[in-house]
């Protein structure tokens, strides 16, 4: 029997206002896939990722986690809405993301950050979620920072902290929204490797992202995503060295 | 120790009158504050049109007017309401509007609208990130404003709220012209009767610098509180 995709993504579009910004998107992924969606600002990346865990309501299409498909309707001004508010918790729960500015919560300490949503949303032991966050701090390297805040720690460090709130939640699929974007130049290879050693320890990772190296180095497969449209897609050989399409190319260009 | 003249007991407890009139404003206009903040923020036109015009009423007419309003016009719709219900359905109810109410009632209601105002600018002040993350871990609404929003709500809306308690205590004395005995209507009473104002007008004036000052000390531990986690002069 083949096993139940973590995540499939069927068509998703998304309008705002008159803008389409995103034209039909799909996705399906298989345990341990780490999916890099690559492509110049505004081609609808970040915008597909807020989509995957309802951050943004799709206008159209599915979304299916773990053979789970989101129900939706459509409120009185005839918008589309997810009907079931309850069902869109339980979901976001088993996807977590890191953000490209952290988010952390700012009046909470790093070991408060990470259990805070293990306690209360997926209800484990306060003891227990304590152990698990201390685990995944040493896993990224920060774990005497466990006591600090994050607006006393560097921007390198505060990624890490959230990266350990995603890994608390023991989720499905973890969503990255360019998640070195906002760091110092010399910040960003700390989180790079922590990200790589998740991608080899077989989590199932979507990551937007502008590093090329990571994305070739890295993923499984690589989506190249062009004006709300996937343009290129396939593994990160196939995608770098050998694009079917001209946008691509160009895309490519400066980076070699 | 000043004589006060055999008014001293009075005084005390025109005292203790004065802080629970400020103390049960203070709750009521924390409780309308944040309903209005929050119907001013909503998406219901309704809502907001409602807050908005509450807002800007309250704040547009002077506070004894309000309360006279309030005083008199209350006892009236209360009547009003009596004789009404007494006619309709034979229900005799009687319901004395008395000043200690009409001045919890006025003060809370105009320093609703304040704190209002200040509890608007503190959500707005709140990092939009912040939310977001809390909505993608999964928190319902609830557990998002009450886990979040509110607490770093606060530390934007405690400089304001200690500044609209200051000027609630000092309003307090107003309720005096409506009968209430409080601490400036005893103080009042005394210095006509003993032809001395300096000599009560004085120890009242002190009353409301040490509770004011109290309360000073009292934000200003309530800020350091809600600032945990903020780096200073970042």
């Amino acid at each position: 029997m083949a096993e139940t995709a973590p995540l499939i993504c069927r068509d998703i579009c998304k309008t705002f206002d008159q803008l389409e910004v995103l034209k039909g998107i799909s996705l399906e992924t298989k345990k341990g896939d780490v999916i890099s969606l690559i492509g110049s600002s505004g081609s609808g990346k970040s915008t597909f990722l807020r989509c995957i865990n309802l951050l943004e309501t799709p206008t159209s299409g599915d979304i299916i986690v773990h053979g789970d498909p989101i129900r939706f309707t459509t409120n009185r001004k005839g918008e589309r809405i997810p009907a079931d508010n309850k069902q869109v918790e339980l979901i976001r729960a088993r996807l977590s993301m890191v953000f490209q500015s952290f988010n952390l919560w700012s009046h909470m300490t790093v070991l408060e950050n990470i259990t805070e949503a293990p306690i209360h949303v997926l209800k484990v032991p306060r003891k227990e979620a304590i152990e698990r966050a201390e685990a995944y701090l040493n896993k990224v390297g920060i774990y005497e920072r466990k006591d600090y805040y994050p607006a006393q720690m560097s921007g390198g460090q505060q990624q890490r902290a959230a990266i350990a709130r995603a890994l608390a939640m023991e989720p499905e699929v973890m969503l990255f929204d360019e998640p070195t974007s906002a760091l110092d130049p010399e910040l960003v290879g700390e989180v790079l490797r922590v990200m790589q050693n998740l991608a080899e320890e077989g989590r199932t990772m979507i990551v937007v992202t502008h590093e090329m190296s990571f994305a070739r180095d890295v993923s499984s497969q690589v989506l190249f995503l062009h004006q709300g449209v996937i343009e290129e897609q396939g593994t990160p050989d196939k995608v770098f060295d050998n694009p079917d399409s001209e946008r691509m190319r160009q895309f490519l260009a400066p980076n070699f | 120790m000043i004589d006060l003249k055999g008014y001293g007991p009075a005084l005390l407890d025109g005292a203790v009158v004065t802080i629970e009139l400020a103390l049960l404003s203070l709750a009521l206009s924390l409780t309308l504050g944040l309903i209005g903040a929050s119907a001013k923020l909503s998406k219901s036109r309704v809502a907001s049109g409602i807050a908005t015009t509450y807002t800007t009423l309250i704040r547009g007419v002077p506070d004894l007017v309000m309360m006279l309003l309030f005083y008199y016009g209350g006892q009236v719709a209360v009547n009003n309401l009596s004789d009404y219900l007494y006619d309709a359905y034979g229900v005799d109810f009687f319901f004395q509007f008395d000043p200690f109410i009409a001045g919890v009632l006025t003060i809370g209601l105009i320093f609703g609208a304040y704190m209002a105002e200040t509890f608007r600018g503190a959500f707005l002040a709140v990092e939009r990130g912040q939310i977001e993350a809390a909505r993608a871990y999964g928190f319902s609404r609830w557990r998002t404003f009450h886990r979040i929003i509110l607490p770093q709500m606060l530390r934007h809306a405690l400089p304001g709220i200690g500044n609209n308690w200051q000027v609630l205590l000092k309003t307090t004395a107003l309720v005096s012209i409506i009968g209430l005995t409080d601490m400036v209507r005893v103080a009042e009473e005394a210095a006509k009767a003993e032809r001395m104002p300096f000599h009560f007008f004085i120890p009242v004036a002190f009353v409301y610098l040490s509770l004011t000052a109290i309360s000073e000390l009292f934000i200003k531990w309530l800020t350091k509180r809600a600032n945990v986690g903020v780096v200073q002069g970042s």
